[in-house]
């Protein structure tokens, strides 16, 4: 396989010519910040908080979804996507009912995490207040519309990691919702195994187990990149 | 011509109110009525949450007892689960419910109501404030900063942190309490003590100076109502009891009008009004009806429906207070006293907890699903009975809430009261600091809780207004 060589930051770098930008610079020791993105899982590109800047192009380009290449000089921390980067985090808390102090996943939330982060201090946008339901049918889970960002990692680990494609996505822009199975209840679904992965990957609280309390809803994730290296090769 | 006289908003309080004075053409106070003008909803917003969510999200109600909410709530959460959480579970939650006590009554006290009582209701506002205190008793003004940090230390040794611990959760409590924490609360105990000794002793010495204010402070005839501990048929030795038990009512004479009342059973005693002049609703004992059925909650009221406090200190000075007069004690400026003595009550209640044997005990939480789909929780707050009641689905979502906050239970006493204290201070229709003052200062003897009686927010600069019959202002006072 061929390899490229790049500059990311400044920094001389080497990649096999499959490789992101996001693999090249994680293994450069160089973070971007992800919120989508989740080893083990594809890549959609849906957060944009990994976009750089990359010479020739007037384009910000996700670091996740974008490959290598020869002499490319890549920017991952520059004013301007610190400036975006913040601007997505902001309409991300605007578009649904994001309240964290009364949040099962407070204080364990990557959305949280990353606001912190990016030192954003209060939302220049107008809430929007959806009216979005809560659907607390399944025995164990539940899933709060409030919470979601549309991430899709639920719906990929669901896929392709259990395999069940209980999750979905239905809708366009902000009217987008996840959904199980053909958009009933989760307790009625039928390809649900209640394996929990989805709860588990789910950045925020908009997926927790039933019956926790505020800020209780801590996720593991270790079993993700044990269960991709069983699987390697596999179809 | 008949006036009016808009005290607009009433200040050292815990939210939003007016009140509003009705003069008749002599100048004679005809009319009072204390309006509470903010609105929050939690009713209606809780609907669709999961019921887990409800200790938190009523919390919010109030920065000042979010600690008070957290009990009622779970409570009634633990009644959805239909479990009965394990006992040293309940012990952790009554010691923070009563350090809860212990904050807030010194808040009332010291942070509100001691610059009236130090310098008196006449003096000028500008010394009448805890600054003014600070100035010229700093030892009062360390006491009570003192006291508040002895309870909010435990909460937050507790809970993790002092205002809105996600400690408390249906089913018991999240983490047990380890033997370090103990030992840090046990070390506060005996100072704690000597504060809230000192104080009353203070309290008892300028109780003479306040002769007028007592006979005229919300002094009349009402039934009380508390929690009282739990005894069988016919004993007589119903204890203070701020986190379970059973409801007790009173008569103005000390008579027993209601006993061992299951607090689920409360809409059988208490029904509530609405009047359009407030968002706060007048709760009222159903079988004498509205608004005869008046009856007083909170510090005052727990000390008049007991047969005993139910810990040494406390009970010396709870015979002593009793002395005041015969049958129970009337007048709402007493419950100024009351609170001293609770505070008492509290941090010996406290002591006597923490030494229980199983108080380190790692089994803390009962874990369970909703078994039931109505659940009702009723806990002591400082300023009285705390009613939390809730109805889910089968999904554990919930469906209808209602909330009856201790100061609601006041709602028709602080009426009367202020009428009461106009009636006798307001005259004519220039408006004077002092009288104004007196107003106030009956509503602050019940230390309400607006924000949390009608599930807001807000700081107060005094407004008021005297106005004429045709809304023309004959007299305005800012500050």
């Amino acid at each position: 396989m061929a390899v490229k060589t790049l500059t990311i930051d400044g920094k001389p770098v080497s990649a096999e010519e499959n490789e992101t930008i996001l693999q090249a610079a994680t293994d450069a020791g160089i973070k971007i910040p992800t919120l989508c993105h989740l080893d083990g899982l594809s890549e959609v590109g849906a957060c944009r908080l990994c976009i750089t800047e990359v010479s020739g192009s007037n384009k910000l380009l996700p670091a996740c979804v974008t490959k290598v290449a020869e002499g490319m000089e890549v920017k991952t921390n520059s004013e301007r996507l610190q400036k975006y980067r913040l601007m997505i985090l902001e309409l991300l808390f605007a578009e649904r009912n994001h309240v964290c102090a009364v949040c099962v996943a407070n204080n364990h939330c990557d959305l949280q995490n990353l606001a912190a982060e990016h030192g954003m201090t209060h939302v220049r946008f107008a809430y929007q207040y959806p009216n979005v339901p809560v659907d607390a049918s399944h025995d164990w889970f539940v899933m709060d519309h409030n919470r979601c960002i549309l991430c899709t990692r639920c719906v990929r680990v669901c896929d392709e990691i259990e395999g069940a494609h209980t999750w979905d996505v239905m809708g366009r822009g902000t009217n987008s919702r996840v959904i199980t199975d053909l958009n009933q209840p989760w307790g009625e679904s039928e390809t649900c195994t209640s394996c929990s992965k989805c709860v588990q990957v789910c950045p925020t609280g908009a997926l927790s187990s039933k019956g926790k309390s505020v800020a209780e809803m801590e996720k593991r994730r270790d079993f993700l990149p044990y269960l991709v290296q069983q699987r390697e090769g596999r179809p | 011509m008949p006036k009016q006289i808009l005290i607009d908003p009433v200040t050292r309080i815990e939210g939003h109110s007016k009140i509003t004075i009705q003069l008749d053409d002599a100048g004679e106070v005809q009319d009072a009525q204390f309006h509470v003008t903010q609105f929050r909803g939690f009713e209606k917003f809780c609907e669709g949450r999961p019921f887990s969510e409800m200790p938190a999200l009523t919390g919010r109600t109030c920065g000042i007892c979010p600690v008070s909410h957290l009990f009622a709530s779970s409570k009634a959460c633990d009644a959805l689960l239909a479990v009965t959480i394990p006992p040293t579970a309940a012990k952790l939650r009554r010691i923070m419910n009563l350090a809860q006590l212990v904050q807030s009554h010194a808040l009332s006290f010291f942070h509100h109501s001691s610059p009236d009582l130090l310098f008196g209701m006449d003096a000028q506002p500008e010394k009448r404030n805890i600054l003014g205190v600070i100035e010229l008793r700093p030892s009062l003004a360390r006491d009570g900063i003192a006291l508040r940090k002895f309870g909010q230390e435990i909460i937050a040794l507790l809970g993790g942190r002092r205002i809105h611990p996600a400690w408390v959760v249906p089913g018991g409590v999240s983490d047990p309490l380890e033997s370090k924490m103990r030992d840090e609360m046990l070390a506060a105990i005996p100072d704690a003590l000597a504060i809230a000794e000192r104080t009353l002793a203070w309290f008892k010495g300028i109780l003479e100076q306040f002769r007028d204010e007592i006979r005229t402070f919300g002094n009349f005839p009402s039934m009380f109502m508390a929690l009282v501990t739990d005894q069988a048929a016919g004993e007589k030795n119903a204890q203070l009891e701020h986190y379970d038990g059973k409801l007790r009512f009173v008569d103005a004479s000390g008579n027993i009008v209601a006993d061992g009342i299951q607090p689920e059973k409360y809409s059988d005693y208490i029904a509530e009004s609405v009047e359009s002049f407030t968002y706060l609703k007048s709760p009222y004992y159903k079988s004498l009806g509205y608004p005869d059925g008046i009856y007083r909650v909170g510090p005052l009221a727990r000390l008049n429906v007991i047969d005993r406090c139910g810990t040494p200190l406390a009970d010396r000075e709870w015979t002593e207070f009793l002395a005041l007069r015969r049958g129970v004690i009337l007048s709402s400026f007493h419950q100024h006293y009351a609170r001293l003595i609770e505070i008492l009550y509290g941090i010996e209640r406290i002591e006597q907890l923490l030494n229980e044997p199983d108080i380190l005990d790692k089994n803390v939480r009962a874990i369970a699903k909703p078994s039931r789909f109505e659940g009702i929780g009723v806990a002591e707050a400082p300023r009285g009975t705390l009613m939390h009641h809730y109805k889910i689905d089968e999904n554990g979502l919930i469906t209808w809430v209602n909330m009856i906050i201790a100061t609601g239970h006041n709602n028709l006493a602080m009426n009367q009261s202020v009428k009461q204290v106009a009636q006798h201070y307001v005259r004519g229709d220039k408006l004077q600091e002092g009288m104004l003052n007196r107003v106030e200062a009956v509503i602050r003897s019940y230390d309400p809780c607006l924000s949390c009686s009608t599930h807001a927010l807000g700081k107060m600069p005094l407004h008021l207004q005297l106005l004429g019959a045709g809304g023309n202002v004959l007299d305005e006072v800012k500050r």
